[in-house]
């Protein structure tokens, strides 16, 4: 098992957030996360990335990574773990890059930062075969514009293509496509799977779509309030879902040639 | 081929036209003198008490063209005639009389509403502004107000900080209903909300367009909320209207390759083991110096010589059924 996440307690000061979270994902499982805004997804991917924002805290429970009790990390622990064995892609990859630095001269920083080996022109032949691996034409293009002058999908997937620079073991993806558009949606979610097939790497993905955690995952968890209704395998909470919230996550997705809302 | 004989019509054809849209062209200068067209010819009806949906992805237009419409922005060329007269061609007092009737609901409810106000003071500005309430029934309309779009009267006296997404864009909703409009320009007003609040947010809707027979522009990207809200589809393209359905479920009967993409790149609750989304390749291309061609051309896997050549023009291949391309004569 590469993760495994036990009764899990998350506190923001005295107020309890999550409680009682329990996951387990293995080499090359997809897992998704969903349930509406506030309801502690993304709270519990970034207490297992060991980043929890202010006075957030695990308050009991136990997160074992690979072996290893990662709640007892150091920060310079956590920080030799982050790209190599973990790594995560934000809902807007644009936001996690510096606007005004070319996106080749930041690759190449972020590698040479954790390979301080590599030359510059190794690290810029890395960085430009990433880009082709997630479907990016033109790679030495890309390496030469700034962050906006490429579009949504176009970020996302160089947020992509630098958290799998070296093959981590864990991928968490924060509501990858939330702000994309139906196409380019698909095309990323195709892009994270092909990078799961290639890889091996265990995906969690945090998401509200419940169509696309549906279509991505081997293991659906389904939150409220903190508390986790239901998880198990994707056919079971799809197929045969228990909880009444997911009832009715279910039924909320549009789909085409459905009910009409006006008739 | 319009079918005459057809004795039952098609509810729509029965509504009265409420806004009807000519050859609209907008178009913007960029800083080297060039023409970006944002919209391109483009003409459409939306009907009395029904929902117009226009989709597309981001860029093609879409908000440009009901921007257009409420005369944020001038137009180019063209006209649309709402109540018996041309909109673009107004000018100050009248089109913000016009602006009464036609009124519009956001994407982001966070950044709709001024931060400093009171819910009751946001819902009743619109009034203020038309000078048609007096100080002493500012509560009691808004108490009306928040009624009507289902939340506790008790919001009046908070600040739109204090309320959730859902409850944010239903904030918005009961605003643009205060001067009682004919039209609500809905642009993207749910892509913002977990789905268990869309279906919630959208049910809302449509009861209030039976109430109080408003019409709806539906803008959206996502195909399954379009088709299951909207009573006319119009799909859009970098600028252009590529296909238009006037009647029937966009599932069933949809024509244009590009639509056809849309489609596949829906994600379903119920995907069988092995089933595959297919997106469709490729970025929407620069609406900047375009190609003579058809504008979907350099997607799409059905492309011939002649779709590089020539634009295809929206006809009529149904009765009520416009599609823009080659493949359908």
């Amino acid at each position: 098992m590469l993760l495994q996440v036990k009764d899990l307690d998350i506190s923001y000061g005295e107020r309890l957030t999550v409680a009682g979270a329990s996951l387990e994902l293995d080499k090359g499982e997809i897992m998704s996360i969903v349930g509406e805004s506030g309801s502690g997804k993304t709270t519990v991917i970034r207490a297992i990335m060991g980043c929890l924002p202010g006075a957030g805290r695990v308050s009991a429970g136990s997160i074992t990574f690979d072996g290893k009790d990662v709640l007892q990390n150091t920060p310079e622990q956590w920080r030799h773990m982050y790209g190599s064995e973990m790594s995560m892609i934000f809902q807007d990859s644009g936001n996690m890059i510096n606007p005004i630095r070319r996106i080749g001269a930041q690759f190449i920083d972020y590698i040479q930062a954790h390979q301080p080996d590599k030359s510059k022109s190794q690290a810029y032949e890395m960085a430009c075969q990433m880009l082709t691996n997630v479907r990016l034409p033109n790679p030495e293009n890309i390496m030469n514009c700034y962050p906006f002058e490429l579009s949504g999908g176009m970020r996302q997937r160089v947020g992509i293509a630098m958290a799998m620079i070296f093959s981590p073991k864990i991928l968490l993806a924060d509501e990858p496509t939330s702000a994309l558009d139906v196409t380019t949606q698909a095309q990323i979610i195709r892009q994270i799977v092909d990078i799961r097939n290639e890889y091996n790497v265990a995906v969690i993905i945090v998401t509200h779509n419940i169509g696309v955690a549906s279509y991505v995952s081997n293991k659906i968890m389904v939150m409220q309030g903190g508390k986790v209704v239901e998880y198990g395998k994707r056919e079971d909470v799809i197929g045969n879902p228990q909880h009444e919230y997911t009832k009715q996550l279910l039924r909320a997705v549009p789909i085409i040639g459905g009910k009409c809302y006006y008739a | 081929m319009p079918n005459k004989n057809n004795a039952v019509k098609p509810t729509y054809e029965r509504s009265k036209v409420i806004l009807d849209i000519k050859h609209l062209t907008k178009q913007f200068k960029v800083d080297d003198g060039r023409l970006l067209t944002a919209c391109n010819d483009i003409s459409l009806r939306a009907y009395e008490g029904k929902t117009l949906g226009i989709i597309g992805e981001s860029g093609c237009g879409k908000s440009t063209l009901v921007r257009t419409l409420l005369q944020i922005q001038p137009a180019t060329s063209g006209e649309a005639i709402f109540e018996g007269h041309d909109l673009l061609k107004n000018r100050g007092e009248e089109s913000r009389q016009d602006r009464r009737k036609i009124q519009m609901v956001f994407q982001d409810p966070t950044a709709a509403f001024n931060p400093k106000m009171l819910v009751k003071d946001i819902l009743t500005e619109p009034l203020k502004n038309f000078g048609l309430i007096k100080k002493d029934e500012v509560d009691a309309k808004a108490a009306e107000l928040l009624e009507m779009v289902e939340l506790p009267a008790s919001f009046k006296d908070r600040y739109p900080h204090s309320m959730s997404g859902g409850q944010r864009q239903r904030l918005g909703l009961a605003r643009a209903l205060t001067l009682e409009p004919k039209i609500i320009v809905c642009d993207e007003a749910t892509s913002a909300l977990d789905v268990s609040v869309q279906e919630k947010v959208c049910e809302l809707l449509c009861r209030l367009q039976k109430e109080k027979n408003i019409t709806y522009l539906f803008i959206a990207h996502d195909l399954g909320l379009v088709d299951l809200m909207c009573h006319q589809v119009a799909v859009m393209y970098l600028g252009n209207v590529v296909e238009w359905l006037e009647h029937g479920r966009i599932a069933e009967s949809c024509k244009h390759p590009y639509t056809k993409a849309l489609m596949k790149a829906v994600f379903k609750v119920d995907f069988r083991p092995g089933e595959k989304i297919e997106p469709i390749e490729g970025e929407i291309p620069s609406p900047l110096d375009l190609p003579p061609g058809c504008p979907f051309a350099s997607r799409c896997e059905h492309c011939t010589e002649q779709c590089m050549q020539q634009k295809p023009a929206l006809k009529e291949v149904e009765h009520g059924h416009w599609v823009a391309c080659h493949l359908y004569k």
